[in-house]
């Protein structure tokens, strides 16, 4: 059924720091994404990458060290994320009704 | 066969299910920085979640599995597909940049990506790993989540009230401006 009831762990093959390298650059991909693009839906799509670099460092910190705390809160981080995409994308639609662009550079009326 | 008999061997040699999936999740994530078609970015940013999800049964963490491809891939990626369907946008909106952008945006990247990486380069000389290998069970997760976490279980009940109320107020169209 299960990994575990096989004795496999996969901190005996892969060391931890693998998964934090994986994770800091799925970071920097999301980063990068939402310096470089400019339509709202990409933005707010790498938002959700980069939670979900932050959630896979959590897991498998949490997952190498026993601790089932750094879990807890990976799940509270779902919870955040699915509300911020409820609400970003209804921002985004009303943005959309107004404007006829998802381009965020569009919103510049604070500009001056 | 053979790659069991390599991985019993040389027992310090990478594991390839890891290599392979981190291969899917880094090219599927550049994929949907990169695509122009947004429809093809969600449908990326799905795959990515699902070898995330791999990820997680390979640390065996398998409640959050499930949860990330419910909640990420089942709830939240179709909620945007619908508003990508809603929006209609034909022809590609998005402008063509300034090169330096893109420049502007790499340097921030990589720079970010060099301070973490040498931070943490050395880390498998300092932690020692945990003797539990069961905390990712719903069993020990549940037994946590009702008893210490509680409080912060309800808050994020009224949490997603709020979103909610707030989503259905800012998607609703408003009739009084369109009249008059």
């Amino acid at each position: 059924m299960s990994l575990l009831e096989t004795g496999f762990h996969i901190f005996d093959k892969v060391g931890i720091s693998n998964y934090l390298f994986l994770s800091v650059l799925l970071f920097c991909i999301g980063l990068f994404g939402v310096l470089y693009r400019r339509n709202a839906i990409i933005l707010l799509m790498c938002i959700e990458l980069m939670l979900n670099a932050v959630n896979l460092m959590f897991v498998s910190f949490s997952s190498y060290l026993g601790d089932s705390n750094g879990q807890l809160f990976v799940f509270f981080i779902m919870v955040v994320a699915a509300a911020e995409a409820a609400v970003g994308l209804a921002i985004l639609v009303s943005i959309y009704r107004n404007t006829r662009n998802t381009d965020v550079s569009f919103l510049d009326n604070l500009k001056g | 066969m053979l790659l069991t008999l390599l991985l019993e061997t040389r027992p310090n040699v990478q594991f390839w299910p890891f290599i392979v999936v981190s291969f899917i999740t880094i090219l599927s994530a550049l994929y949907v920085v990169t695509s122009k078609k947004p429809v093809y970015s969600v449908l990326a940013l799905i795959v990515t979640f699902l070898s995330i999800s791999v990820h997680y049964v390979m640390l065996n963490a398998q409640f959050l599995a499930i949860v990330n491809i419910i909640v990420y891939a089942g709830a939240i990626m179709v909620l945007f597909l619908f508003v990508l369907m809603l929006l209609n946008l034909k022809k590609e909106t998005e402008p063509v940049k300034h090169i330096s952008w893109g420049i502007i945006a790499s340097i921030s990247g990589l720079l970010l990506l060099f301070v973490l990486v040498a931070a943490l380069v050395s880390i498998d000389d300092y932690i020692q790993p945990g003797l539990d290998r069961e905390v990712g069970l719903i069993k020990n997760l549940g037994q946590m989540l009702f008893t210490k976490y509680l409080v912060p279980f309800e808050l994020t009940g009224i949490l997603f009230l709020s979103a909610m109320v707030g989503a259905v107020l800012l998607g609703k169209r408003e009739k009084k401006e369109e009249l008059s």
